[in-house]
């Protein structure tokens, strides 16, 4: 009974993990078809803005909520007014481009912090069920994942600001007409990404630990996520992570966690065969 | 015609080089560093004739480049005859890029995709590769040794003496001399009918469907082709370093993009200038910082900036726009001659040309 319990809250642990580190690329990647391969390097940021905000006297909660999001959503910002916003609508080269700004800000933060791995512990001790135990925090991670995608849908679906964005991002040309600024909107839109991503990065960051390379660790993983749930932002990653997270979790309980990553990449592929425009594409095709 | 020419002895030059003077001379660090090049330029150069010529953005071409290598050091220290070996693990990598291919083809799985999916296979192989320290996993008489790789890859031998492993520099002499056939043999596939389908495809897949070829074909059979030639690269890398999981990382897949994007995509030469080139500049940026303080040539750093300014200044790499230059100036001179002779009747040139 215990293990059947603790087996579910590590299910649901994973999957939130899954779903938050690919949040921001929903927005980035899902809405504004940006490929952006700095996606990694903006989690790793805000695990470095949280921690180093941290050990500058900033309160823990404070620098992973406040800190992080502002940080990277300002460098989100930046980089969009610099590279990203000539190459809207020129896929290729967007994803080649945020490569190589992924590779310098690799290089930056080695450069800055050196290429050692910087740690906070988890706060809030465990919880025990029975003879098993599960961190407290990392439940709290399923619950902020939870809040996120709520408060994201509430966004999209219910605000003025959601139907503009989702509107521009259908038909640049008919949202120019109707006197939306498209550039506005899209710049808004990819550091809100950005800042979402800054987030995630923060709140996984006492669990992975943070070097600079471990964007690496992540950007598949997003990918595949968001590209598995399909068109969908919302209801398609949810989804994606659920059931690519299951899959590592059931592999990973079975065999060992290495195999669980593998078998997880190994299921998107073959996913992606049977289902070339992702769940979303053939399942809850009226959500959002 | 005097352009074609042109690179036609620009090439030759560089093979008499490198094949050449380079070994006459016998620097030692540059034979070594030159085979790793070399077998890295393969590599390039495989992704350089899919992209370039197919259109398939394979995000993961340097699995092939592994497995090529994985499977020359497996069968090299099983079988103990390391040409058979080098046969092998061609024949495994151009196979496993034909099932790949067949998966992603015949699902009609499109650019971004298709990217991110190569990416993944490259990186499960990572991840599993990564995990394999232990004696658990051995196959025959060879360990997969994890992390470490498998240090212990033997070297290609002199053909009929199995046990008289080349030298360093014959290594480098058969690197870069496959480079060169490689590149030539790229050249002649995409002059061929096989070549021409395979570009009319890329422009336009559904006129050529229509045409009555079948795409999915072509596409497998070229990217059949460049998974075996990326292994060739991988089994000279494996006699030149050794294998390791790194072949397979994010690094090595994301260094080859900047290679073919640098050098200019759309030709066969320009991804392996932009591999030699960069490369060195890595070795460079790696050698200039001396002592302490902040490093500020972090290869990484130097190397994104740039990948990043020439997608958004450039949009170009590095050979096409040479050839522009070179036409431009040409262009010029042409102007100019005729607008002398032009103004001054009287001056009477040789004619040249």
């Amino acid at each position: 009974m215990d293990y059947i319990v603790i087996i579910v809250l590590q299910l649901a642990v994973t999957v939130a993990n899954l779903a938050l580190i690919a949040a921001g690329l929903a927005i980035v990647f899902g809405m504004m078809r940006v490929i952006n391969f700095a996606h990694g390097e903006f989690l790793m940021l805000g695990g470095y803005a949280a921690i180093v905000s941290h050990r500058a006297g900033v309160n823990l909660w404070i620098a992973m909520f406040v800190v992080a999001p502002l940080v990277v959503g300002a460098v989100g910002a930046v980089l969009e007014r610099l590279v990203i916003r000539r190459l809207y609508g020129r896929m290729i080269d967007t994803m080649l481009a945020t490569w190589g700004i992924s590779l310098a800000l690799i290089g930056l933060v080695t450069v800055v912090f050196g290429n050692t791995v910087s740690g906070i512990s988890p706060p809030l001790g465990s919880l025990e069920v029975g003879r098993y135990a599960i961190g407290r925090y990392e439940l709290l991670l399923a619950v902020v994942c939870a809040a996120l995608y709520g408060g994201g849908w509430l966004l999209l679906r219910r605000t003025s600001f959601g139907l503009i964005a989702r509107g521009t991002m259908q038909n640049r040309t008919m949202a120019a007409a109707l006197g939306v600024d498209p550039g506005r909107v899209y710049a808004v839109t990819f550091a809100a990404g950005a800042a979402v991503t800054g987030l995630a990065g923060a709140l996984i960051a006492p669990i992975a630990g943070v070097v600079p390379t471990i964007g690496a660790a992540y950007i598949a993983k997003a990918f595949i996520t968001v590209i598995s749930g399909g068109a969908a932002i919302i209801a398609g990653t949810l989804s994606s992570a659920t059931l690519l997270g299951s899959i590592n979790t059931a592999f990973a309980f079975a065999f060992s966690p290495v195999l669980g990553e593998v078998a997880l990449l190994a299921a998107a592929v073959i996913l992606l065969r049977l289902l070339p425009q992702g769940i979303t594409g053939r399942f809850f095709r009226k959500s959002l | 015609m005097l352009k074609s020419s042109l690179g036609a002895a620009a090439v030759a030059l560089a093979a008499v080089y490198a094949l050449v003077v380079v070994p006459a001379e016998g620097q030692m660090t540059t034979m070594i560093n030159g085979s790793v090049y070399a077998s890295y330029g393969i590599l390039a150069l495989s992704l350089a004739l899919i992209w370039g010529y197919g259109g398939i953005l394979s995000f993961g071409q340097a699995a092939f480049f592994g497995l090529g290598g994985y499977a020359y050091a497996i069968a090299a220290l099983n079988l103990g005859n390391t040409w058979a070996a080098l046969v092998i693990a061609v024949a495994l990598a151009g196979a496993s890029a034909a099932v790949l291919g067949y998966f992603m083809f015949w699902g009609r799985i499109s650019d971004v995709y298709l990217g991110v999916i190569t990416l993944t296979v490259s990186l499960i192989l990572y991840r599993f590769l990564n995990q394999t320290a232990g004696d658990e996993w051995t196959i025959g008489s060879a360990p997969l040794g994890g992390f470490n790789g498998i240090p212990s890859t033997p070297i290609l031998t002199l053909p009929g003496l199995p046990d008289e492993p080349l030298s360093p520099e014959q290594i480098y002499v058969l690197a870069m001399g496959a480079l060169f056939v490689g590149y030539l043999a790229c050249k002649l596939l995409v002059a061929t009918h096989f070549g021409r389908v395979v570009v009319s495809i890329r422009e336009n897949e559904m006129r050529a469907e229509l045409l009555g070829y079948d795409a999915r074909l072509y596409k497998l059979g070229l990217f059949t082709f460049a998974g075996a030639l990326a292994g060739i690269g991988g089994v000279l890398f494996a006699n030149c370093v050794f294998v390791s999981p790194n072949m397979f990382n994010l690094q090595t897949n994301g260094q080859l993009i900047i290679w073919v994007i640098v050098g200019g995509l759309g030709t066969l030469a320009g991804p392996v200038i932009g591999c030699f080139l960069l490369l060195m500049l890595a070795t460079f940026l790696g050698t200039v910082h001396q002592g302490g303080g902040t490093n500020w040539f972090d290869p990484n750093l130097v190397l994104g900036v740039l990948l990043t300014l020439v997608v958004v200044a450039l949009r170009k790499g590095l050979l096409p726009l040479a050839i522009a230059g070179f036409d431009a100036i040409a262009a010029r001179r042409g102007q100019r001659g005729r607008l002398a002779r032009a103004a001054d009747p009287l001056v009477c040139e040789p004619q040249a040309e």
